[in-house]
């Protein structure tokens, strides 16, 4: 049975309250939006991007616990790294909450997020932010939809 | 988890919930290793096993199709078929049993008004009021039709406590306005709305008015003749029955001059390459084979509700809304969303700092389920400043046990994100 404790581990429940890099930034060239339609989620995160590394990333807007931990943390991780390696990151991200995979070499702290495999419907939760940022390093504009 | 320390008074009327509950097989599982409280009736609503035995009898005895066979399955099923209209008709306490008009649901009750007496009577300029607390499926047809038509859309507000403004419908009101839609209970808030006394407002100006009762049909005793509404929709799975299958209820002189919905089988008096007589009501509405199984289904659990008592369902259902509503309210960081005076038994709510989607996973750890996000209704959602709320709704079947389990368990969300 899964347990609510895998869910809502004390560093997720940490970043909801007090997100990091929660703010627009103001030398992104790089932006885009992610919504759930089914809950009303709706974040957007903004990226400097320079000679293909992530300078600084950041994000706005308002979600569960899941995905406000899963975008807060992730800005923490993507920041400094070359856009490829952010990619990759996010396919090993997707893996892990999805179950496919126990690997979590690229991923550090975010590992923590595996326990979300136990909770199928909160799986877009955890990888909204993540469609985001993937959709903002393609450059599209237009609000990436997890539905 | 606290257990009834305060239970309800049994009902004079002898309505017996636990005994109610021995009707419904599914309510007996456990979900998570907690018995199920199931708490998301404005969704849809469980089926009792007469339900379910009237389709597998249906399917196993009678299956044949229906107005053509001179066979002995397809009188058989035409008989039920039509007795399930009759059960319809009594059930609105509409006048006319050609007034009632099988669908797949409100949805397509609602679309069908809105594409044949919608495109007959709303032209360029003219205008449609719906409300503010109106479900995705209230609003969306009509945004077609003023588009097509080149028609406005207008909409009365409702205020804090989540009541229409009937002011500001009044003032809307003008020589353009062809048609009211309205719903007579909110799905996301519980509200009742006043559809009488908004039937006769309207009908001073000769504007039909239709409603929306797909969340009015589980609680209220419905009458369409003494709300004298010209359309009434509702949908079967929310009460008790099959999902698939709705009705439109309409005035027969109005549905008499509207075009038809769908062309088809079932429809027509007599087709030839040249032109095409149609059927007579309500079979003008019904192209096609219909959802048989389910209208059969849908007219036993109208019984079903009538053996039980509509006035006991609702005397049940307010006394548990009453019980709930003081029991959420003592919970600090709780704010319901939706105080009307008069509710159904429905009870949205938000905590303080906690995201709906947290609550709803946190609950269904222990066994209960509600339902979390905008209900289709986003822009009601706006007017109240919250990007979704956890929505309780209860159905005859609910006990005062099962809020203390909701209440218990909303404590215990508090915790986790203490």
């Amino acid at each position: 049975m899964p347990d609510l404790r895998d869910l809502y581990q004390e560093v997720i429940l940490e970043h909801s309250k007090s997100p990091r890099n929660f703010c627009a930034l103001a030398t992104a060239n790089h932006r885009a939006e992610g919504y759930n339609p089914l809950c009303g989620d709706h974040f957007t995160v903004y990226l400097d991007v320079k000679d293909g590394h992530i300078r600084s990333v950041s994000f706005q807007g308002s979600g569960c616990a899941i995905s406000k931990a899963s975008a807060s943390m992730m800005t923490q991780a993507l920041k400094g790294k070359k856009t490829e390696e952010a990619k990759r990151m996010f396919e090993e991200f997707h893996s892990i909450v999805t179950g496919k995979s126990t690997d979590t070499e690229l991923l550090g702290k975010l590992a923590v997020f595996s326990g979300v495999s136990e909770f199928p419907v909160r799986v877009k939760c955890a990888t909204l932010a993540w469609h985001a940022m993937h959709a903002a390093l393609q450059g599209q504009e237009q609000a990436v939809s997890t539905e | 988890m606290t257990i009834a320390t305060n239970t309800l008074r049994p009902l004079a009327t002898g309505f017996n919930v636990y005994k109610i509950r021995e009707d419904f097989p599914i309510l007996k599982q456990q979900v998570h290793g907690k018995p199920l409280v199931y708490l998301d009736n404005a969704a849809t609503t469980q089926k009792p096993q007469v339900v379910i035995d009237t389709l597998v009898d249906y399917y196993r005895s009678d299956n044949s199709n229906i107005h053509r066979g001179v066979h002995t399955l397809s009188e058989r099923a035409t008989e039920a078929y039509e007795q399930a209209r009759a059960s319809v008709k009594s059930f609105l306490n509409a006048r006319d049993v050609r007034g009632i008009i099988f669908v797949r649901g409100t949805t397509e009750a609602i679309n069908l008004i809105a594409q044949t007496y919608g495109r007959t009577h709303v032209g360029s300029g003219d205008e449609v009021i719906i409300s503010a607390m109106e479900h995705h499926s209230n609003i969306v047809p009509w945004q077609i039709l003023c588009r097509q038509q080149q028609a406005h859309l207008r909409v009365v507000p409702v205020n804090d406590d989540g009541e229409l403004e009937l002011d500001e419908l009044e003032r809307l009101l003008g020589p353009k306005t062809k048609l009211i839609a309205i719903a007579h209970v909110s799905n996301a808030l519980g509200t009742i709305n006043p559809v009488r006394e908004i039937v006769a407002v309207a009908h001073a100006r000769n504007i039909p008015v239709l409603v929306d009762g797909a969340q009015a049909c589980p609680h209220l005793d419905v009458d369409v003749t003494d709300l004298n509404c010209d359309f009434y929709a509702f949908s079967g799975h929310k009460v008790y029955g099959p999902t698939g299958i709705g009705v439109l209820y309409g005035k027969p002189e109005l549905l008499d001059q509207m075009p038809p919905y769908q062309g088809g089988g079932d429809m027509i008096a007599s087709v030839t390459f040249e032109e095409t007589l149609y059927n007579r009501l309500p079979y003008k509405f019904e192209a096609g084979t219909p959802d048989i199984a389910g209208a059969i289904g849908l007219g036993a659990a109208i019984e079903y509700m009538k053996a039980v008592g509509l006035e006991n369902i609702a005397a049940h259902e307010h006394h548990l809304l009453s019980y709930a509503t003081e029991a959420l309210s003592s919970i600090s960081g709780l704010r319901l969303i939706g105080t009307a005076k008069e509710k159904a038994a429905v009870l949205s709510f938000v905590l303080d700092g906690i995201h709906a989607h947290d609550i709803g996973t946190v609950l269904d750890q222990a066994g209960i389920a509600i339902r979390t996000g905008h209900h289709c209704a986003q822009p009601l959602m706006q007017r109240f400043g919250v990007p979704a709320t956890a929505r309780a709704s209860l159905g005859l079947y609910n006990t005062a046990e099962e809020i203390d389990a909701l209440v218990a368990g909303i404590h215990s969300v508090r915790e986790v994100f203490a």
